[in-house]
C-alpha cells in the first residue's frame, strides 16, 4: 500500500510543480470549448438541439481527463529515456504494484485537469443539474482516467522512445476523441459512424458525463457506468501485463 | 581538508550501522550468505565465501552473443573491477546481474539468491548505481531518498535518521529539500550512491560511476567507495574506463570483450601476465587493435607473449 501511495505522490508533485504542462494541457481543451462552443452554438439552436455549450462542456471535459490520462500513462517512456524507470525496476517490489501506483497517480492528475475545464465552464455560463450530479461526474472522469492512463501504460511499456509518438497522436488519441460524440449528440448518425462510436469505450465516457452533468444521457448511464467499468479492469490487466514484460 | 570529511562519512556510517538494526544480518555477518547456513556439503563447499557467482551466463539477440558464455566469481568483501572497450557487454551483463534483463542461458547467484526464481531476495542484496542518472530530477534530494525507502520497505522509525545520516555522508544535506534538476553530475552522482546504500545493501553495482566528474569529485568518490568496502566489506562490482582507477581500487578484474571474459585476476596479475607496466598497458595489450586482427573473430583468449608494448 505505501509503495502504491508513494508512487501516486511522486505523480501529483510532479504534476504540481509543473505549472507550463498544467496551463498547455488546458489550452487544447479551452480553444475548443470555446471556438467550438460559440461558433456552432447557433447552429446547434437552430436545429432544435438546444443549447452547444451546455451539450459541449461535458465532451470537453472527457476529452481534457483522455490526453491528461494518456500522456501520464505515456510518461513511461520519459522516465524510461531519463533513467528513472530503472530505479523502480531494480526495487524489490512487484512490477504489478508500480503499476497500479503509477495509474492511480496519472488518474488522479486526469481527474484534477477535468475539474479545472469544468471550473472555467461554469464561468463560461455552464449549468449542471445538480450537486449530486458532481459526484456522479467525477467518478465518471475517475473512470476513463483509468482507462486511459492503462491504455497509456500498455503502450509506453512496448515502445521504446518518442519515435512513435506522432502516431499514436494521430491514430488513437485523436480519433478516440473526434468518435466518441463529444462534439456531436449520438441520434441519426450514418450506420458506420454509429457502430465505431459504439465501439469506443471514451463514448461511454462522454455519455456518462453528459448524463450526470445535464441529465442527457443517450446510451443509458448504467450501460456507460458498465462499460466503462469493464474496459477499465481490462485495460489494467493488460498494462500491467505489459509493463511487467518490460526488459531494459 | 579531505582527511576531515572521510573522518565525517565514517562517524556517521558507523553511526549508522550501530542505529539501525534493519538487515537481518547485521553488517558483522554481512558476508554470511544464506546458503551458507549449510543444508549439505556440497552446498557449502559451493557457498565458500561468493557474493556474485555467476556460471556460463549467455545473453543472446538473435544471431548476436552480447555475452557469451562468461563465469566468474566476486568473493565477498573484495572489489571487483569488470572492463572492457565499449559495446563489449559490461552493461549487459550488469542488467542481468540486477534483474533488469532475462539471460539466454546460465546462471547467476547473488548474495546466493538467483535473481530470477528469488527476485525480491536478490533484489534486496545489492544497491546499484547506473551509469546514466536515475533520480527523478523534479523531486528534491530527500523525497529521492524517501521514494527509495518506501521502495524497500525502510521502517519509518528509522527511515528518517537513515537518510540524514547518508545525505551528511555526501555532504548533501544542507541541499535536501533543493530540486534535483538544480544539481550539477557529481552532487546528482553522490546523491545516486546515498540512494544506492539507503537499504544497507551488500553488494554495490557501480556503473561507470566517475563517468563526466572531475577529478576532485571522482577521488573523493573513490575514497567513500574503498572505505566502505574496507569498513563494512560491502562488495563492489564496478565497471570503468580509466584503468588507472580500476589499478588502484581493484582487488581483481575481469576484461570482457566481444562478450567474453578474456582475462581474470588481481591488476598486478595481469600486468604480469601481459608483460607490461601498468593495467591500462595490459588492457591494451589484450584487447588492442593490433591483436584483435590477428585472432580472427576476435574473442579467444588472447596467447601468451603475443602482445605489444
Amino acid at each position: 500500500m505505501s509503495v502504491i501511495y508513494i508512487l501516486w505522490l511522486r505523480q501529483l508533485k510532479r504534476y504540481f510543480r509543473s505549472k507550463p504542462r498544467i496551463i498547455g494541457a488546458l489550452g487544447q481543451p479551452l480553444l475548443f470549448l470555446f471556438a467550438l462552443g460559440y461558433g456552432f452554438g447557433p447552429v446547434f439552436q437552430r436545429a432544435g438541439e438546444g443549447d452547444y455549450l451546455q451539450f459541449l462542456v461535458p465532451g470537453i471535459i472527457a476529452m481534457s481527463v483522455l490526453f491528461t490520462s494518456l500522456f501520464s500513462g505515456i510518461e513511461i517512456i520519459w522516465d524510461r529515456q531519463f533513467g528513472f524507470l530503472k530505479e523502480t525496476l531494480v526495487a524489490p517490489v512487484s512490477r504489478v504494484i508500480i503499476m497500479l501506483g503509477r495509474t492511480f497517480g496519472g488518474a488522479t492528475v486526469a481527474v484534477i485537469q477535468g475539474i479545472i475545464i469544468l471550473a472555467i465552464s461554469l464561468l463560461a455560463g455552464f449549468r449542471f443539474s445538480s450537486p449530486a450530479a458532481l459526484l456522479t461526474a467525477l467518478l465518471f472522469m475517475f473512470l476513463i482516467a483509468i482507462l486511459f492512463t492503462a491504455l497509456g501504460t500498455a503502450i509506453a511499456s512496448v515502445l521504446e522512445d518518442m519515435q512513435g509518438f506522432q502516431l499514436i497522436m494521430n491514430f488513437i488519441i485523436m480519433p478516440l476523441f473526434f468518435l466518441s460524440g463529444a462534439l456531436f449528440p449520438l441520434d441519426d448518425l450514418p450506420a458506420a459512424v454509429g457502430v465505431i462510436v459504439r465501439l469506443n469505450p471514451l463514448s461511454y465516457g462522454v455519455d456518462g458525463l453528459r448524463g450526470a452533468l445535464i441529465d442527457q444521457a443517450q446510451l443509458g448511464i448504467w450501460a456507460d457506468f458498465g462499460v466503462l467499468t469493464l474496459s477499465s479492469l481490462v485495460l489494467v490487466v493488460i498494462g500491467g501485463y505489459l509493463f511487467s514484460k518490460i526488459q531494459l | 581538508m579531505v582527511i576531515n570529511f572521510l573522518r565525517l562519512i565514517f562517524k556517521a556510517w558507523r553511526s549508522l550501522n550501530t542505529s539501525t538494526n534493519f538487515t537481518s544480518g547485521c553488517f558483522l555477518f554481512l558476508c554470511d550468505n544464506k546458503k551458507d547456513a549449510g543444508q549439505s556439503m556440497k552446498s557449502i563447499a559451493q557457498a565458500d565465501d561468493a557474493m556474485i557467482r555467476v556460471t556460463g551466463l549467455v545473453k543472446r539477440y538473435g544471431d548476436f552473443l552480447a555475452v557469451d558464455n562468461i563465469s566468474f566469481t566476486v568473493r565477498c568483501g573484495e572489489i571487483f573491477a569488470f572492463l572492457g572497450p565499449n559495446g563489449a557487454g559490461k552493461t549487459t551483463t550488469i542488467k542481468m546481474l540486477t534483474t533488469l534483463l532475462k539471460p539466454s542461458s546460465g546462471q547467476v547467484l547473488l548474495n546466493g539468491f538467483d535473481p530470477i526464481r528469488e527476485q525480491d531476495a536478490a533484489r534486496r542484496s545489492f544497491g546499484i548505481v547506473f551509469q546514466e542518472s536515475s533520480l527523478d530530477n523534479e523531486l528534491t534530494a530527500r523525497e529521492n531518498m524517501v521514494f527509495h525507502a518506501v521502495l524497500y520497505n525502510i521502517p519509518k522509525s528509522i527511515r528518517e535518521k537513515r537518510i540524514k545520516m547518508l545525505l551528511e555522508l555526501v555532504q548533501l544535506w544542507d541541499r535536501k529539500n533543493e530540486q534535483v534538476k538544480k544539481f550539477s553530475g557529481g552532487m546528482k552522482r553522490r546523491l545516486e550512491i546515498a540512494r544506492g546504500l539507503l537499504h544497507l545493501p551488500k553488494i554495490f553495482f557501480l556503473d561507470e560511476p566517475t563517468l563526466g566528474l572531475d577529478p576532485q569529485t571522482r577521488n573523493l568518490l573513490w575514497e567513500y567507495i574503498r572505505e566502505l568496502n574496507k569498513k563494512e566489506r560491502i562488495t563492489v562490482f564496478f565497471t570503468t574506463h580509466i584503468m588507472e582507477e580500476a589499478e588502484r581500487a581493484a582487488d581483481r578484474v575481469a576484461i570482457i570483450d566481444h562478450g567474453k571474459i578474456i582475462a581474470q585476476g588481481s591488476p598486478q596479475e595481469l600486468t604480469e601476465q601481459t608483460g607490461t607496466a601498468s593495467l591500462e598497458e595490459a588492457f591494451l595489450a589484450l584487447t588492442g587493435k593490433a591483436l584483435r586482427e590477428e585472432v580472427s573473430g576476435g574473442n579467444s583468449r588472447i596467447p601468451r607473449g603475443r602482445h605489444h608494448r
